[in-house]
């Protein structure tokens, strides 16, 4: 068998880290978690020219190893423990040279904890446009390492790299600095209490210690004297390394690398003028946002009908040409119309994380989050929030998982517990329908229809309600936590279509995963209530609909014993049983079944009306035309009406509907604590509006 | 009253002077925003905030009142 070398890929972020991954492994790579926690780790395997196969992990970007976040505390857990399964047989740190030295920081400490260390630096194609010229063999003897100069964009100099890691044995791993100089007292009773150890891996042990309380140390214990006891003079301590760390830096620059200013062309500090300007930035802000909206919703409509319509056919034929059970039943009218609820919001998605991705490769989303903070501030919001609350537009779950690099604790919990009020793709058949049944195909004047009007309104209030109460939360929360921010605003490039396309590959697979397993439960765990009845009333729905109506026609006869069995089914006592509850609001047990399968993911909602009105296909024009026939008991009049409707619209543009969303934030808030606080406050406010705006139309 | 970053004017450049407030990220001394380090003001959004910075290379942006702890002087 072949010897197979570990390679882990570090570096800050825009610096083109994914890039060389992605060139590196092209498409032969994983997207998975590092268990029990929710960071995104990314493995490749890359064959070398001697048929040595590299396993390349892609760890996530990172300024430096003193680490704040979640995501970067990964880094240190994976290079510091020998025993770590990724542990690395050698690390390659991707920089930019415009940027190199920055870059260079994380390069030294990686270097210091004498792992065989190889330094890229990547973008050698903006060289010569910024003046910038180095002497490598210089730079790789300061460096003491080897160093591969390519371009990701060009594809240049990866087959360079590729024979750096064949030869990675050969790497000194030696250290560049000696901890003893950050501060000699500090670190020389501590390399006197533990002689054997190495003095940087304990340091970023103790600094660990400090920030997180909980990394592995096995390999290294620490004695209590040498714990850092406050958070200020372990700020201290960093800072003087960070100092030292500059200053051999800027000594090894000195010697191979020269920039000529006079050379160097200013693009993105022009383009910055415009696109960051008082006025024109906004202008140009809404007009993209504009875009968005116009492209998720009137773009895609095309291939989301192709889609509905393909499920359609597909349930029908499979009807048609399998023997007729139970389990076939299950098949057509559960898992296949289960399935087609998860596809037909891919073109959306897909289309989202296009965008945002392409406005983050490009670096625009550094400027927008530059001109919104002031804004979101206001609201207890950071500039880093607008993101979230676009991508929420199109769902929540990748919305709240954007929100990871908020520094900010209540800036980023905020931002989490009010991001599920923005009107995401699943309500929007929901709305569809019900607009369509209650409001009047009217225009005012030339242009507005009062429909679209309503659907405008219903965007406008998700965001309103949540700016809204992230205001009132804002003000609630006795959350202490400073004003950490910092953005970096890297240069503008235009983006690499590979980077762009497997990045939304990526993220909608994981949606469709995801999603797509708690939708397809629900709608079997749906399927078989509705299928299945605790009594003969159940059981002998045949004979006693047959009886009852002799005259009709074998069509109708059938759509009367399915919504017979289906009122005494299980789902069907189940509506029974919260009928009084969803009364006040204008619901009957049928709206309220709904309501309750939504809770598990708001698009249910359509699909089981098509059930529970026995309709076969999802077609949304028949499932319309027996909404528009329904009865309410009550008041004699049409069940959706007005006042009905606008109550539904309203429950589902506040409630908390989506098991999914609750189970990402448990995950990224450690906890029930905050998910919980979602549900009820949301549903609660659903309730109160939906009974307010009932009881005054009605 | 002290001259710090956010007392800069647009276009402005100044060397830092000293950085001692607890209060300052980590992350912005690793970005090099350092004691000796030369400092632009490249722009701010309206109401001067954030600030955007060029400094020691890097182009970032902070709040001002992170920018009003670090203490400058003009050249």
């Amino acid at each position: 068998m072949a010897k197979q070398i570990k390679v882990s890929l570090i570096g800050n972020p825009n610096t083109g880290k994914t890039s060389v991954f992605n060139l590196l492994t092209g498409l032969n790579q994983r997207v998975g978690n590092y268990p029990g926690i929710t960071v995104e780790k990314k493995e490749g395997v890359c064959k070398l020219n001697n048929g040595t196969k590299a396993h390349i992990l892609d760890l996530p970007g990172t300024y430096s190893l003193n680490a704040s976040s979640l995501d970067e505390n990964v880094v240190i857990e994976v290079l510091l423990n020998k025993k770590n399964k990724y542990f690395p047989d050698v690390a390659v740190v991707v920089t930019d040279v415009e940027n190199l030295k920055r870059n260079l920081l994380l390069f030294t400490q990686i270097k210091d904890l004498e792992i065989p260390t190889i330094l890229v630096i990547n973008m050698a194609d903006r060289m010569s446009r910024k003046g910038i010229s180095l002497d490598i063999p210089t730079l790789e003897k300061e460096l003491d390492t080897k160093i591969a100069l390519i371009s990701a964009r060009k594809e240049q100099g990866i087959e360079q790299l590729k024979k750096c890691i064949e030869q990675y044995a050969t790497l000194s791993q030696a250290p560049c600095l000696d901890p003893l100089s950050f501060e000699p007292d500090y670190f020389s009773r501590l390399q006197k209490a533990f002689p054997n150890q190495s003095l940087y891996k304990l340091w970023l042990v103790i600094t660990q210690d400090v920030n997180f309380r909980k990394v592995n140390k096995q390999e290294i214990t620490i004695d209590p004297d040498f714990k850092i006891k406050t958070e200020s003079e372990l700020k201290r301590l960093q800072q003087k390394e960070t100092i030292k760390r500059y200053q051999f830096i800027n000594a090894v620059l000195k010697k191979g690398f020269t920039i000529d200013k006079s050379t160097a062309t200013g693009f993105s500090a022009q383009l910055d003028e415009i696109l960051t300007h008082k006025v024109f930035g906004y202008i140009i802000f809404f007009m993209i946002l504009l875009l968005i909206f116009q492209a998720i919703y009137g773009w895609t409509s095309y291939p989301m009908d192709l889609i509905d319509e393909g499920f359609a056919w597909l349930s029908e034929t499979a009807k048609a040409n399998l023997p007729s059970g139970p389990f076939v039943d299950l098949i057509t009218d559960g898992i296949i119309p289960g399935l087609g609820g998860v596809v037909i919001f891919i073109p959306q998605i897909a289309f989202l994380f296009l965008l945002i991705s392409i406005l983050e490769e490009s670096g625009y989303m550094s400027r927008v989050v530059f001109l919104m903070d002031r804004l979101m501030r206001k609201f207890g919001l950071s500039g880093k929030s607008v993101v979230p609350l676009i991508s929420g537009t199109a769902c929540a779950i990748p919305a709240v998982m954007a929100t990871r690099n908020i520094e900010n604790w209540k800036e980023r919990l905020i931002t989490i517990l009010v991001v599920p009020f923005t009107t995401c793709a699943a309500r929007l058949p929901v709305y569809l329908i019900i607009i369509s049944l209650v409001i009047p195909d009217e225009k005012i004047g030339w242009v507005f229809g009062y429909q679209s009007l309503t659907l405008m309104f219903l965007y406008l209030l998700g965001f309103i309600t949540a700016v809204g109460s992230a205001w009132l939360l804002n003000k609630i929360l006795k959350i202490k936590s400073k004003s950490y921010f910092v953005v970096e605003m890297p240069g503008y490039k235009v983006p690499l279509f590979k980077n762009v396309a497997i990045n939304v590959i990526e993220k909608t697979k994981a949606f469709v995963f995801d999603a797509g397993k708690i939708i397809l439960a629900i709608s079997i765990v749906l399927w078989v209530l509705a299928s299945f009845g605790p009594n003969d009333k159940f059981n002998k729905a045949e004979e006693t609909v047959t009886q009852q109506y002799n005259d009709l026609s074998e069509e109708e006869l059938e759509n009367k014993i399915a919504s017979h069995k289906l009122e005494y089914s299980f789902i069907g006592y189940a509506g029974k049983a919260i009928e009084p509850i969803v009364a006040p609001l204008g619901y009957d047990w049928k709206i309220g079944i709904g309501i309750i399968s939504s809770f598990a993911a708001r698009e249910v909602f359509v699909g089981t009306l098509a059930t529970i009105y026995s309709v076969g296909s999802d077609d949304e024009g028949t499932i319309k035309n027996k909404m528009a026939s329904e009865v309410n008991l009550v008041t004699g009049g049409p069940l959706f009406n007005l006042a009905s409707g606008l109550s539904l619209l309203l429950f589902y543009a506040f409630a908390m509907q989506c098991m999914s969303t609750l189970a990402i934030v448990k995950r990224e808030t450690n906890g029930w604590k905050w998910p919980t606080i979602q549900l009820v406050s949301m549903s609660a406010l659903a309730y109160v509006a939906a009974l307010i705006i009932y009881q005054i139309l009605k | 009253m002290k001259t710090t970053i956010a007392t800069l004017r647009r276009g402005q450049r100044a060397l830092i002077k000293e950085i001692t407030s607890d209060n300052i990220p980590l992350k912005l001394l690793e970005m090099g925003c350092l004691p000796g380090n030369e400092v632009k003001l490249v722009r701010t959004a309206p109401f001067e905030c954030p600030m955007y910075l060029v400094v020691n290379g890097s182009h970032l942006a902070i709040r001002k009142e992170i920018a009003a702890q670090i203490e400058v002087q003009i050249i």
